[in-house]
């Protein structure tokens, strides 16, 4: 296996004696997508902040390419790239003018920065848009000009907090898009944080954490897979009736409403006896069940399970 | 038969030479969750505005609870509720002075029902709270709340759960199911795949047209031009060029560690998996499940 690219070790971030990351380990590669994945106040932000020098450690200790976040901080920041929730241009600025900013405070010279310059706006799909005021660009473009201003400087290793807040699907399969080719091209690593499952499963690794810590972390397939034939697809009609049918079966974990289906989550791997239980229960009632079927668990699935009960026993 | 909460036919807006909604035809049933999926500048906002009489139309028509839209706009704002992606909210006033100051708007004064509309939403030990303490998800509750306090029947919701997290997005989303079984029908824009899964049905919107309107199952099964399959080859970018090349391959996506293809239904497994390798063995080809954001793409990209 490959040197890691930056490797986090029980770093720990307390504000005012509560700890945001607490004891947190990582290890990102080159060439690999490590999504920080949980809800609000998990942590997300502040792992991100740690990782980049933004916020002093408290405990714990971050290694970039053999460097140390604590004594060589500014070393370390030439291989990082940033992009956070509410990154900020000078509106009044063109994209290119924007750019050069970011080029010179990230040190690059007169000769370098405009070769690259054109290459990343190429990369992005920004090419023609050089001359365009910032504060007249779409919301995909600004969040082009924001990755671009990020990569300027040919960062190894890319910080993404929660990067698609805000646009459309369109945008935010481009922007993936984007971000897989370049990691596959380049071999930067990147760490992204978001509440979104569908950005997770686009993750080479998941990590998902809750009050500063990782409780899980795998590949999205593996993640799935720890639930393997405990999550049935129920659907019928009316649907809270038989949500509340469900819910009071043995050996039923919890049971969650989409808008047309419900997804039971078993306490163990036995879908068949599950469904006949359920099917048993309904005979005789006025509540109709058009199907039940063990599924492919979603990560949302994982997501609530562990967000539930923690009651997930890791392999 | 109920009476439809909703109906729409042909309805249009232009604004100038730019048409933002093109003859859009739909109805919406009582106690159905109905979404309206579309990326920014798609018209759901403006199919909205539209419905809740704030902008006139400018061809076809529509009634919301058999008022005319254009017409009877005073009637539907009085038995509608709005609740919008930026919670109007005021950060320093309680959650009880919030609640109170938009049930004056609409001439709701009884106390009793104040604190039962507390209750519905689940903060009914929250009064004295200033809201500008309270964590997002509570604050989207409390603007629930401001927007069914005076009962309406059908409530519009513009994103109610963008930038929240599964768990606080499901706990939403059971009040609303809860809210529908007592009556209310929801009517609910999004651009956010995860939201469009808890709607009965969806609209799929695109540049001011409706594409199709149906349960995200169905979506999956008939809207989608073919079948979705993960391919994993060696070469990830090399796989997706010879991919997009590929005859009866309709979309390549990259997912992270694997592809996203979309096929015509007579395309075989094998037949991606010789195109993905280069002719050469080792590429895993598995069929997958179609996901919404699959057929967003499909009828939208």
């Amino acid at each position: 296996m490959a040197e890691p690219l930056l490797q986090a070790r029980g770093i720990t971030k307390r504000f005012g004696g509560k700890a945001a990351v607490d004891g947190l380990d990582l290890a990102l590669f080159p060439g690999e997508i490590l999504g920080l994945v949980g809800p609000d106040g998990a942590g997300k932000t502040t792992a991100i902040r740690l990782l980049c020098g933004a916020l002093r450690l408290d405990e714990g200790e971050v290694t970039l390419m053999g460097l140390d976040l604590r004594r060589q901080v500014d070393r370390a920041r030439e291989h990082i790239g940033y992009l956070s929730q509410r990154f900020s241009f000078y509106e009044d600025l063109s994209v290119m003018e924007n750019l050069r900013f970011f080029a010179e405070i990230r040190g690059l010279s007169g000769v370098e920065w405009g070769p690259r310059a054109n290459e990343i706006l190429a990369f992005v799909g920004l090419a023609e848009f050089t001359e365009r005021r910032a504060g007249k660009l779409s919301g995909g473009m600004r969040q082009k000009l924001g990755l671009a201003s990020a990569l300027v400087h040919r960062p190894k290793l890319l910080l993404l907090d929660e990067p698609t807040g805000g646009v459309d699907p369109v945008t935010r399969q481009d922007f993936w898009q984007l971000i897989i080719r370049m990691v596959r091209q380049e071999g930067v690593g990147v760490i992204i944080s978001t509440p979104y499952m569908d950005e997770a499963t686009r993750c080479s690794r998941v990590a998902l954490l809750q009050n500063g810590r990782a409780v899980a972390e795998d590949t999205p397939e593996n993640l799935r897979r720890r639930l393997a034939g405990r999550i049935v697809e129920v659907r019928g009609a009316p649907l809270a009736a038989l949500r509340a049918a469900a819910a009071g079966l043995p050996g039923v974990a919890d049971v969650q409403a989409f808008g047309d289906r419900l997804h039971v989550r078993l306490a163990a791997a036995e879908p068949e006896t599950a469904i006949a239980a359920l099917r048993a229960v309904l005979a005789g009632t006025d509540i109709r069940l058009d199907d039940a079927r063990a599924i492919a668990p979603q990560l949302e699935d994982v997501f609530m399970a562990y967000a539930g009960r923690g009651e997930i026993q890791d392999a | 038969m109920p009476e439809p909460v909703i109906v729409t036919e042909g309805l249009t807006k232009r604004f100038g030479d730019f048409t933002a909604v093109d003859a859009v035809t739909f109805a919406v049933e009582a106690r159905e969750v109905v979404g309206y999926l579309g990326p920014n500048g798609s018209g759901k906002t403006t199919t909205i505005r539209m419905l809740l009489g704030l902008l006139r139309s400018s061809a076809g028509r529509a009634e919301v609870l058999g008022y005319d839209i254009d017409r009877e706009t005073e009637a539907i704002r009085q038995r509608v509720g709005y609740m919008s992606q930026k919670f109007a909210l005021y950060d320093d006033l309680t959650v009880w002075e919030n609640l109170t100051f938009y049930a004056g708007v609409y001439g709701v004064m009884e106390t009793g029902h104040l604190t039962d509309t507390l209750a519905r939403v689940g903060m009914g030990d929250l009064h004295r709270e200033r809201v500008a303490d309270l964590p997002v998800g509570w604050r989207q509750r409390l603007a629930l709340a401001t927007a069914i306090v005076h009962n309406p029947r059908l409530l519009f919701l513009d994103e109610p759960t963008s930038g929240v997290d599964p768990l606080a997005r499901r706990a939403f989303w059971d009040l609303i199911y809860e809210l529908v079984e007592s009556g209310i029908t929801a009517f609910v824009t999004t651009h956010f795949m995860d939201e469009a899964e808890y709607c009965q049905r969806v609209g799929i919107m695109r540049a001011g047209r409706l594409l199709a309107m149906d349960a995200p199952s169905a979506l999956k099964r008939e809207a989608l031009p073919g079948r979705a399959w993960d391919v994993r080859p060696a070469d990830l970018l090399a796989a997706l060029a010879a991919l997009e090349a590929a005859p009866g391959v309709q979309r390549v996506g990259l997912a992270g560690d694997h592809l996203r293809v979309i096929a015509a239904a007579d395309v075989e497994g094998a037949a991606l998996a010789k195109a993905a390798g280069d002719g050469r063995a080792g590429v895993e080809v598995t069929p997958a499940e179609p996901s919404l954001e699959d057929v967003f793409l499909a009828l939208a990209g």
